[in-house]
């Protein structure tokens, strides 16, 4: 009875023992763990982390721990995916592979929710945080402790999946979670609960960072900077904030929704009692369709800056694209029901939501001509983040065609659920939001850290991951024709074994193309100091206000606040001649009013984590301890009104010395 | 690009304009939020599982006390709201509680009529309409259960800090989420209440 | 217009008045009380009822809106204003899209 009160539905049977393929992974990543909090004793860091991490405001270290985190989770999603090929190169006719079904269920599930919730989000709210204020002449987003507050909630919910691996399972279900299959009936395992609650409380950051960055650019530009007169990326974040704001709230609806089926009994989306999981599809893809925008058109206004700059010229077409952005976000409103072409909704409503997926197409091709135009006579160099540029122009037109060919009903009854599909979203997803994070990963790792990043070996691993993209990926196209349907873990038809041999050999050539990134990282961290940028204009082409201040910036960004006149303002001023601020002999300075730290997003953080925790395995005590948490930690922090402080123009004249 | 300055004054009526801004945004996020619960129990109301309409399980009348209870208490907040430009602590701390007062009376009675339907047999697990009915009004009912929570913690700290620009602005917040939950109720019962009954 | 006296911290909406309060209060309760009274009296017809209080429901929509939380256009207003619109227009599609959509689901797929 105690243990019942204690440990809810915990059990020690909850650990997969007998599995070894986990317990390699947990092995691992208790060696890992322990390394790192190994090295943080030794190395007395504790107070370090907290005070210059953990509690911090500061966008710009917000955006590298988002990075952290998104290179974590792209680690262990891009596992399954090798797991997933290499089962399904083994698994063709007699033979079984060397995962059974239930185990591959997880895993092809666990792919798409990191990649997408885990990987992708993080890697963009990280480019952002980093970038956007930078970028509008501000010295920090709306809410400095609401980005923290964010951050935190997303490291909570991959924490909850991580955790899944070891101590109970995660949901079999495919990553949007379809019931009835979810529903507690037909998934009684804790697998599909984990997957609720990760989302829930990540899903709450990233409304939250939503919010701020649309506020932050409505707000904060800096003087003379007019909405017309951003660069292209602040354009494309605005227009994916947005669409944060109105897309989240259906996500945390539905599965809240399915919650309160699983633990209340209700009926929503329940196979009887009069319940309609049509309408779960239907609410999940509301959400689904916008967010797939939420990642690329970022990705899009990475690709803008990049190009501009290594063409040397100003972006062809920046009115249009603007209205091009503008399009697609309001478009992109109107096409969910092409996800569920064939669940039957009769030939009207396919039929209109078929054309609209069309007519989304053309803005998108819009912003492809203005690029090749801005290339287009430009005076190009081939740099790392010009080449994934290239590569994704080509590889996401090919996919875009697909997604042409698939919002067609009739075609799209042919293909769907086949991998057809598989290739097709692969080929937007990681031709148009992987290489665009890359390219501005790259584009922008100078700004962040201060050192350039080794181009030969982002230059290998751009041709591994284009060269093995293509590999892994055209197959599964003619597969997809054949009859091959998605999420198999094993089969009978052979003539598909060869197909999907090439494609597992595909996905190991990425594999390079990681390992390639990785020592990119390694070589370029032990030789900063050769790589290092010392104007602060890392490209030397740079064009945009981020490269009119040093690298790293300093916490408070600008010293004075920029006053722009025009697009591209800071290449205008270096065509000019005008020295930038720093270079101002006697430059007003005036106190800056900066935002302290906290650990409250923390805190609030590890309390949700831990209802979240409480939730899924039905522990009542500390369900209500994490709720009472959260809400003393939130209303604790509403009687601190020392929230603020303001550096000196002292402190600002010599700090702005030492850098310079 | 030339150097710019912001007056102290300026930068704190921009930074109020700005947090405010940033609340009706998540308002709207909330809008949208309550749009795809309406939406839901649109399409689930007539699922009933051979249970009984909507209708014979609603008291027309009760309905009507509840909203001119919630009504009378967005009136009231508003009065608190005057009383803050006038600088009248007491006045503005009075009007909350009567505000606070009201809107617990609006939760008793919802919590009172969810009770009763769950005895008669008539609970969330009854049915997909149920289900659907029982979240709508339940969680316009919650977000005015944190917004009495707020209003509790609201006058505690009017007592400790005073009135100054921080409680202002926290005032408004309060104000904005207040009257955006006797929005929401026109419409849970015009379309669950009264349209049910048609 | 704020007096010497007040302070105000109106920013993108209007200043709040007594009048706007009670005129907005008052207004309110009738078409309340309307509402509630046609279906209690049943004096129209149903397709007219339905669209009687989706009226009425609308109109205390803009009451509420304009009296209470005194959205306008005035260039602060606007700031206000245009997010309000924008997520109206959304919704709408949303929501009826989604009647629309699983209506002729259910009908193809329950026959």
């Amino acid at each position: 009875m105690l243990e019942k009160f204690i440990f809810g539905n915990l059990t020690l049977q909850a650990i997969p023992y007998h599995n070894p393929i986990i317990m390699g992974a947990a092995a691992m990543m208790a060696v890992v763990g322990a390394i790192i909090l190994g090295s943080l004793f030794y190395f007395k860091k504790w107070k370090w982390l907290w005070s210059e991490w953990i509690t911090s405001v500061d966008h710009k270290k917000i955006g590298i721990m988002y990075l952290i985190l998104a290179l974590v989770m792209f680690l262990r999603g891009f596992t399954d995916a090798i797991m997933m090929r290499l089962q399904q190169a083994l698994a063709a006719g007699d033979s079984l592979g060397y995962l059974p079904p239930e185990h591959y269920d997880q895993i092809f599930t666990a792919h798409g929710v990191i990649m997408i919730f885990f990987m992708a989000m993080p890697f963009m709210f990280g480019l952002i945080n980093i970038v956007l204020p930078l970028q509008i002449g501000a010295r920090d987003v709306a809410f400095p402790y609401l980005n923290s507050l964010s951050l935190w909630l997303s490291v909570v919910g991959a924490v909850l999946v991580n955790i899944s691996l070891v101590v109970g399972d995660f949901a079999a279900t495919g990553w949007l979670a379809y019931p009835p299959l979810s529903e507690i009936a037909y998934s009684p395992t804790v697998g599909v609960d984990y997957y609720i609650w990760a989302l829930q409380i990540s899903g709450v950051g990233t409304l939250l960072s939503g919010i701020n960055f649309v506020v932050t650019i409505l707000k904060m530009r800096c003087p003379g900077m007019t909405m017309m007169k951003m660069p292209v990326f602040a354009w494309t974040v605005f227009c994916s904030m947005i669409l944060v704001i109105l897309a989240f709230p259906v996500l945390t609806v539905t599965l809240g929704m399915l919650f309160l089926d699983r633990y209340f009994g209700m009926h929503f989306f329940t196979a009887d009692f009069g319940g309609n999981s049509m309408m779960y599809i239907n609410m999940i893809w509301i959400w689904g369709h916008p967010e797939v925008y939420i990642l690329i058109l970022p990705a899009f206004g990475m690709f803008s800056e990049v190009v501009a700059t290594f063409s040397k010229k100003y972006l062809f077409g920046y009115t249009t694209m603007v209205w091009a952005t503008a399009s697609i976000t309001v478009l992109s409103f109107i096409v969910w029901l092409h996800h569920f072409f064939t669940m039957g909704a009769g030939a009207d409503v396919n039929g209109f939501f078929g054309i609209a997926t069309m007519i989304i197409a053309i803005p998108t091709g819009v912003k492809v001509f203005n690029w090749l135009f801005t290339m287009y006579r430009g005076r190009i160099t081939f740099t790392t983040p010009m080449l994934w540029t290239v590569g994704f122009i080509t590889t996401f037109v090919i996919g875009g065609m697909t997604g042409v060919m698939l919002a067609v009903p009739a075609i799209d009854f042919q293909v769907h659920n086949s991998v057809f599909l598989i290739a097709h979203f692969h080929n937007v997803i990681i031709g148009g939001v992987v290489f665009g994070y890359l390219a501005g990963f790259t584009y922008w790792f100078p700004k962040a850290f201060g050192f350039k990043l080794n181009e030969k070996l982002g230059k290998y691993a751009f041709w591994c991951w284009l060269i093995g993209f293509y590999t892994a990926f055209m197959p599964l196209y003619a597969l997809g024709l054949m009859g091959m349907t998605r999420r198999l873990s094993h089969y009978s038809n052979l003539e598909w074994h060869p197909y999907l041999i090439v494609a597992a050999i595909g996905a190991a050539i990425i594999g390079c193309g990681v390992m390639f990134q990785v020592l990119q990282l390694i070589v370029s961290i032990k030789n900063r100091e050769h790589y290092r940028d010392k104007t602060g204009d890392a490209w030397e082409g740079g064009r945009t206000l981020e490269w009119s201040i040093p690298s790293p910036a300093p916490f408070y960004n600008f010293a004075i606040l920029p006053h722009v006149d025009s697009r591209d303002a800071f290449w205008v001023a270096k065509q000019k001649k005008l020295a930038n601020p720093h270079a101002i002999t006697h430059p007003q300075y005036q106190d800056i009013h900066m935002p302290k730290n906290t650990g409250i997003g923390f805190i609030i953080a590890m309390f949700s984590g831990m209802f979240g925790f409480a939730m899924i395995w039905h522990i009542g005590w500390l369900t209500v301890a994490g709720l009472i948490g959260i809400l003393a930690t939130t209303i604790i922090r509403t009687f601190d009104t020392h929230t603020d402080y303001y550096v000196k123009t002292a402190e600002i004249e010599r700090l702005e010395k030492v850098i310079a | 690009m030339t150097a710019d300055t912001l007056t102290h004054h300026d930068h704190h009526h921009n930074a109020d304009a700005t947090d405010i801004f940033g609340f009706w945004i998540y308002i709207m996020s909330d809008c949208i939020l309550f749009a795809i619960i309406f939406a839901t129990f649109a399409v689930l109301h007539t699922d009933l599982y051979g249970g009984p309409a909507l209708k014979e399980l609603t008291d027309m009348p009760y309905v009507l006390v509840e909203t001119m209870v919630l009504l009378s208490s967005s009136f009231t907040y508003g009065m608190s709201i005057l009383a803050l430009y006038k600088n009248e602590i007491k006045k503005v701390i009075t009007w909350l509680i009567i505000t606070f007062l009201l809107g617990a009376t609006f939760v008793g009675m919802e919590i009172n009529e969810f009770v009763h339907l769950c005895l008669e047999g008539h609970s969330w697990q009854s049915s997909a309409a149920l289900s659907a009915f029982f979240t709508l009004v339940g969680t316009h009912g919650f977000h005015v259960f944190m917004g009495l929570f707020w209003m509790l913690t609201l006058v505690i700290q009017l007592l400790v800090f005073g009135i100054n620009p921080m409680m202002r602005r926290r005032l408004t917040y309060l104000g904005l989420f207040w009257a955006f939950l006797d929005i929401v109720w026109i419409f849970v019962f015009t379309i669950v209440y009264l349209m049910e009954a048609i | 217009m704020s007096g010497p006296h007040e302070t105000s911290i109106e920013h993108g909406s209007g200043q709040k008045t007594l009048s706007s309060y009670i005129i907005g209060f008052i207004l309110c309760i009738i078409l309340t009380l309307i509402s509630f009274g046609l279906v209690e009296k049943r004096m129209l017809s149903d397709t007219y009822l339905y669209l009687g209080l989706a009226g009425l429901a609308v109109i205390q929509l803009f009451v509420q809106c304009i009296c209470f939380l005194r959205l306008n256009c005035s260039p602060e207003g606007r700031w206000n204003l245009l997010p309000f619109l924008f997520s109206i227009l959304i919704i709408s599609i949303l929501v009826g899209g989604s009647l629309w959509i699983m209506y002729n689901l259910n009908y193809n797929m329950s026959n």
